[in-house]
């Protein structure tokens, strides 16, 4: 009885559970395909409008005035990039250091719940973020670190401005709260795949602690470490409430990061919901295909980066 | 694989249970259809009692401003007649856009659209209730009311004009009160609203600079100052910036306890925003001669009025397809009317004139209908 089936299935080719496994899979595969083309369409059809009327000046121009229907993205791209890199400057050093920590010199009666704080960190909804950073970080921030930032840098144009609590690095400070612990995550989850074999043998050539944390461990993981930090970036540059929330929605570019701005996401999550005029509707998804294709761009250079370093580093992972 | 086998358990889990409440929730929705019909007839004999089953739902979405009032009557009519409201408070422009592609059965929007627009779509519109903005300031020193403002100050300061808080144009109205030589810092909404709108109303007709500069939008081009995500926003950022002015409804002003300013009405005089000076600014209204209730509250004469207060209104289709929903629609509206004005006014927001709710009743009379019948009254 099995024998006749087996040999039935051998005939005909895969058994019938293999083949349903592999159209399901190729199905599932396909439409993840479909869905990111999709929205492609979706969002170029339904800014066609403002892309006609605006052109490439959309990307150049500052002026957002619905009103007058009159509008220009550079303001909001320039505003999730500053936030964006605010963001990565605190929290990539951040993250690898407590990642190393954690793998390395950390006892693990210590190392475990530290590593579960930090999951439960990034299960935070980010509007407990963004109801933190005003109500608790921002008067902080104003009181406290605004003012003392102003007093030790002079007169530095960075940290100009009336310390209101709000805006660009408030922003900024709030989203590498944010990001930080999945890039401390995945780094983390990249130290531990460093073979001991390889660490010892760095031990053993008599390299110290440090020296084989740099040398070695970083080295070794260096595209996981780089995959880690763009999975961050990724999660930043497309983060709304808890933005929206403190950055203090303005459509200005200032040099000060204690001016209010605004970030592409932060800008949809204000205005589309009373935008009735076609025009804006329009200009407000040419905005989420910009943030589309910047992500799009990211994603892009990070690949090629980690192609490059592995060829040139000979890393492991 | 350990994790490979388990995520397809939780997935076949997941799909399971998926199926299984679809197959519990499909029962009461079939059934609900066929008693909708059955409960339109009944209905208009014997209202039906709380618990109901047999109910109507009445669907509507749109501004955010009357969102908590619409959900106490709402509240209080199902009790009477067990008819469900579901209202989605998801903006202005949404209301409009959920209207216009039929999927609710009344829009409503903050501000009022004009005939053009509303005659394109066969659209009526009426006010339903009235509320008042407010400017508040954060000034040490300074008590509600003690800070009075004119058109034109109010106006420049949001411009950017007027810079510091003893500047001489405030001082002038302002003899007694000692100003600080603060920096002003202007907070606006971020978000699109019918609150933005009124107010930018406001100052458009009281100010030429305003008028040529910036306008009158649910949201515009601030010349300066940031900007707070909803009223809770900008009350929160009124309350942490030292010398910050900004503008929020009525009720937020009260319950966090802000210093609100006097303000120049049409008149001349310095009113401070009340409930009485509302309905002031309402009554001195000319409904009557408001083609398609086309009419805007901001900067009405009178002694006492207001000058910043507005109205939300409410947008129907005038050839019903429906005619029991329409029906039911209508005596929510009424019964609003008639016994709403009480929770209103405990909200803080401001009933209705009788004159107006006669109004509305007569173009309701004339103008909505299925076919060719009047569904009203």
């Amino acid at each position: 009885m099995n024998d006749t089936r087996k040999n039935a299935n051998r005939r005909s080719g895969l058994p019938p559970g293999d083949i349903v496994y592999s159209i399901l899979t190729r199905c599932a595969a396909g439409a993840v395909l479909l869905i990111a083309i999709g929205i492609v369409i979706s969002l170029t059809g339904n800014s066609w409008p403002a892309i006609q009327k605006f052109g490439a000046h959309f990307l150049v121009d500052t002026t957002w005035n619905p009103v007058e229907s009159e509008f220009g993205a550079l303001s909001s791209i320039a505003g999730t990039l500053i936030s964006t890199v605010i963001a990565m400057v605190i929290a990539v050093p951040l993250a690898v250091i407590i990642a190393f920590f954690l793998v390395e010199l950390a006892h693990p009666i210590l190392s475990k719940p530290i590593g579960y704080a930090i999951e439960l960190l990034a299960a935070v909804p980010s509007i407990i973020y963004g109801m933190w950073g005003l109500f608790v970080f921002a008067p902080y921030m104003a009181d406290h670190i605004q003012p003392a930032l102003q007093r030790w840098s002079g007169d530095f144009p960075l940290f100009s401005g009336a310390p209101m609590g709000i805006g660009m690095l408030s922003a900024g400070i709030i989203l590498a709260l944010m990001v930080l612990p999945f890039i401390t995550a995945v780094m983390r989850d990249v130290f531990r795949m460093v073979p001991s074999v390889v660490k010892e043998a760095s031990f053993g050539m008599g390299s110290t602690t440090l020296e084989t944390a740099q040398h070695v461990t970083v080295k070794y993981g260096f595209s996981g470490l780089i995959g880690a930090v763009f999975l961050g970036l990724g999660r930043a540059v497309g983060e709304t409430m808890a933005v929206t929330f403190v950055i203090g929605n303005s459509h200005d570019i200032s040099l000060s990061l204690y001016a209010a701005g605004n970030t592409i996401a932060s800008t949809l999550a204000n205005e589309f919901t009373e935008a009735a005029e076609p025009m804006y509707i329009s200009a407000l998804i040419e905005l989420g295909l910009v943030l589309f294709v910047m992500t799009l761009i990211i994603q892009v250079l990070a690949q090629w980066w980690i192609g490059r370093t592995q060829k040139k580093a000979g890393a492991g992972l | 694989m350990k994790l490979v086998k388990m995520s397809a358990k939780i997935t076949i889990v997941a799909i399971m249970l998926m199926v299984m409440g679809c197959g519990k929730q499909t029962p009461p929705q079939a059934n609900q259809e066929t008693p909708k019909a059955a409960a339109g007839d009944a209905g208009d004999e014997s209202p039906a009692t709380e618990q109901n089953e047999d109910a109507i739902t009445l669907t509507g979405a749109g501004a955010t401003f009357p969102f908590p009032i619409y959900s106490k009557w709402a509240h209080g009519y199902k009790k009477v007649t067990g008819t469900k409201l579901n209202y989605q408070s998801i903006g202005s422009g949404g209301g409009i856009a959920q209207i216009k592609a039929k999927t609710v059965a009344f829009g409503a929007s903050d501000a009022p659209l004009e005939s053009v627009e509303l005659d394109e779509v066969g659209l009526i519109q009426f006010p339903m209730i009235m509320g008042g903005v407010v400017p508040v300031v954060n000034l040490e020193g300074i008590t509600p009311g003690q800070l009075k403002l004119s058109q034109k100050v109010l106006a420049d300061i949001f411009i950017g004009k007027i810079k510091k808080w003893n500047d001489n144009a405030i001082a002038k109205d302002n003899p007694d009160v000692k100003l600080p030589a603060a920096d002003i810092s202007v907070v606006h909404r971020a978000d699109g609203s019918g609150t933005t709108w009124i107010f930018t109303n406001y100052l458009d007709k009281v100010s030429e600079d305003w008028h040529s500069k910036v306008g009158t939008g649910k949201s515009v081009e601030w010349p300066t100052g940031v900007g707070g995500k909803g009223n809770e926003g900008v009350a929160a950022y009124v309350q942490r910036i030292k010398g910050a002015v900004g503008y929020v409804e009525f009720a937020y002003a009260l319950q966090n306890q802000m210093s609100h300013v006097k303000l120049q009405n049409r008149d001349g005089n310095f009113v401070d925003p009340t409930i009485e000076s509302f309905q002031a600014a309402a009554a001195n209204a000319d409904w009557k001669n408001a083609p398609g209730f086309y009419l805007v509250l901001t900067d009405q004469p009178g002694k006492d009025s207001w000058p910043i207060t507005g109205a939300s209104f409410i947008l129907m289709y005038k050839q019903q397809d429906d005619a029991k929903v329409a029906k039911e629609a209508l005596k929510f509206f009424d019964w609003c009317y008639e016994n709403g004005a009480q929770a209103a006014t405990e909200l803080h927001y401001v009933p209705m004139p009788k004159a107006v709710v006669e109004l509305v009743h007569a173009q309701w009379t004339e103008n909505i209908k299925s076919g060719q019948t009047a569904l009203w009254p």
